[in-house]
């Protein structure tokens, strides 16, 4: 019974990867930009949502609506300025650049926010809220809203990617960006408002992380960024719902390795990342790779 | 392919081929004294000067592994760390089987080497982006992999053994000769590797992928020597450092962390990457940096990124790049001047164009 606990909150955690997954895997498949700081990206969103909270007091809740709207700024304007400029010198330029950037970024909030672990407070009574499957598997509340709200960002991703104006829009530049050019299109634009949805998915999933657990300034590289990396490689490269499988597969090879011993929990995630690696490159699901 | 192009223009008279503008009988005298007033330091100063040189020795060591990497062989790799705290462990664990540190310190240079090959075989199937990233989990997952026993100290460290038996002065002269020495053999592997075939290969690969592959250069074959080459200079530079510290940690801020990378690349990137003199400009740079702003915390890695993220942009080809566009001067002869005869060199096979 412990099992099947351990995989359902496996399951639970696995769309709090997918959400970080997401954002990492649009900058890719958009503009073929690996975005090294994208886990200290979600560590500035929770920070954020963190800092909100304590000068305002509004209730947590509403700081999600002003991170992501502050992120999707920020990715407009680091798109615009840096990102763009560093795309037009080349892919290892975008690597350096970002690199940097994420060093620059978790160093700074160190030095602004000291090494202290901090969470966004929900109020013990949802922390600890839970329900009973039966006498011995109990579920959190919390985990469970955090699921249902990656599983809706995917679905929003998805139709906005495939049906509405702007996401044609970002998959002409995608596909071709010469004819698109060609054709009219503000590449740039186009660019900035992608890089502005990537970012507004990271705030989320950022509050989201300093809401089920806490965060450090180094939580960006020493977690959030691998495992949405593992995420996306598990998962298969540019697939959204890949994405949702490769964090469901990673969080549940975490639960069940700290089930057998609490030291192997992300050792066991890695070492499932490696064994896709090694017998399935492509990823799970079976699509081939867009790169 | 220029060369041959322009050859066929330019009149047939007498040509002669060099591997540098001007003589280097000089540069390479001036290096030897450099490497003899090093040596003999230990005998002139207090070892707290040593002991900066010696952080000096690892960062620039690890900034010539880094710079044949992705200087060169188009690799931006995040998990250096993992080869550096490789080389801290095996010495560590020749150390607890009884071999004196300094002699343990080639061999675990060696063994991180053969650990190179297989993690290779892992990563190579990731291109670029995915590439730097992959590293960087494969570096995380070997040092949690690490800390799994306990016996070379799990996931708190240990005091290297074996060091007691010299005295402290002896020990810090012994300890800065040891990095003395791993630089001047990283320095000089760099050269000469790029003066061989492989090194045709790797600066055709920097300068244009494509047309290396298209041409029959053997990529991928050039990219794992210089991922092994890379994990042995790292190892060497992790097992100085495991000396230096007098002791492993796995942990945060210890040999596993991406920080060490990330000096590593800001030294490159600043002192121009793609080029052998760069690592050595950025690393007295980066010290400089460390040693005026170390009352300020992690300051300067702040610092270093932003001016490494600024040259990345405007000025790609970092401090020597200026230095060599401007002077046209060359500490490491790797490329080749045309002569024609009696006259100026006319073009260099390796052209440094950004």
């Amino acid at each position: 019974m412990v099992w099947v606990s351990d995989i359902i909150q496996g399951i639970l955690v696995g769309g709090l990867y997918a959400l970080f997954a997401c954002g990492l895997s649009l900058l890719f498949g958009v503009m073929k930009v690996v975005n090294l700081a994208h886990g200290d990206l979600a560590v500035v969103g929770a920070y954020i949502g963190i800092g909100v909270i304590a000068v305002t007091h509004m209730p947590f809740l509403w700081s999600i609506p002003v991170v992501c709207l502050l992120m999707a700024v920020l990715g407009y304007v680091l798109q615009r300025s840096l990102i763009q400029s560093a795309l037009n010198r080349g892919e290892l330029t975008t690597l350096i650049v970002t690199f940097g950037l994420s060093i620059v970024i978790e160093n700074g909030l160190q030095q602004f926010f000291t090494a202290n672990t901090r969470g966004i407070g929900v109020g013990s009574s949802l922390l600890t809220a839970s329900f009973k499957l039966n006498s011995q598997i109990q579920i959190g509340w919390l985990p469970v809203i955090i699921f249902v709200a990656a599983v809706i960002v995917l679905l929003v991703l998805q139709y906005f990617l495939s049906a509405s104006k702007y996401g044609r829009l970002i998959r002409a530049v995608a596909d071709d960006r010469e004819a698109a050019l060609l054709s009219g299109v503000n590449a740039r634009h186009v660019f900035g408002v992608a890089a502005a949805v990537a970012f507004a998915t990271v705030g989320l999933a950022g509050v989201a992380y300093g809401m089920a657990s806490t965060v450090t300034p180094f939580t960006g590289t020493q977690t959030i960024l691998l495992f949405a990396f593992a995420a996306v490689v598990i998962g298969g490269l540019g697939s959204l719902w890949g994405t949702l499988l490769g964090g469901i597969v990673l969080g549940v090879a975490q639960e069940v390795g700290a089930q057998i011993n609490i030291s192997y929990e992300q050792l066991a995630g890695y070492v499932i990342f490696l064994a896709v690696l090694v017998l399935r490159p492509q990823g799970l699901t079976a699509r081939r790779s867009q790169s | 392919m220029t060369i041959t192009g322009e050859s066929t223009l330019l009149p047939r008279v007498a040509r002669r081929v060099t591997r540098s503008r001007r003589n280097v009988w000089w540069t390479g005298i001036v290096a030897l004294v450099i490497v003899v007033v090093f040596a003999i330091l230990p005998y002139q100063v207090y070892s707290g000067t040593t002991a900066i040189l010696g952080q000096a020795f690892v960062i620039l060591t690890l900034a010539c592994m880094w710079n044949l990497l992705a200087g060169y062989a188009g690799l931006v790799s995040v998990g250096q760390q993992m080869f550096l705290g490789l080389g801290a462990y095996f010495v560590l664990i020749g150390a607890i089987h009884g071999i004196d540190p300094f002699v343990a310190l080639p061999l675990a240079a060696i063994a991180s080497g053969v650990a190179a090959l297989p993690l290779w075989w892992l990563v190579s199937r990731l291109r670029t982006g995915y590439f730097a990233i992959g590293t960087w989990v494969l570096a995380t997952a070997v040092a949690l992999f690490v800390q799994q026993f306990q016996s070379i100290g799990g996931g708190s460290g240990m005091a290297l053994p074996g060091l007691s038996s010299f005295g402290s002065t002896l020990l810090s002269a012994y300890t800065y000769w040891a990095g003395l020495v791993v630089t001047v053999l990283a320095l000089g592997a760099t050269y000469l590797l790029l003066r061989s075939r492989v090194g045709l290969v790797l600066t055709a690969i920097r300068d244009d992928e494509k047309a290396a592959r298209s041409s029959g250069a053997r990529v991928d074959l050039a990219r794992m020597l210089v991922f092994v080459v890379a994990a042995v200079g790292c190892a060497a530079a992790g097992g100085v450092l495991a000396i230096q510290q007098l002791g492993v940690s796995p942990s945060s801020g210890g040999d596993f962390d991406v920080l060490w990378t990330a000096k590593m690349a800001f030294a490159v990137i600043i002192g121009g990457i793609g080029t052998i003199e760069g690592p050595i400009i950025g690393t007295i740079i980066y010290m400089v940096l460390q040693q005026t702003l170390q009352q300020y915390n992690e300051w300067y890695l702040i610092v270093l990124g932003v001016v490494a993220i600024a040259i990345t942009l405007f000025a790609r080809r970092g401090i020597w790049g200026l230095v060599d566009e401007h002077l046209g001067v060359r500490l490491f002869p790797v490329g080749y001047y045309l002569w024609p005869s009696g006259g100026r060199p006319v073009k260099k096979t390796a052209k440094q164009s950004g």
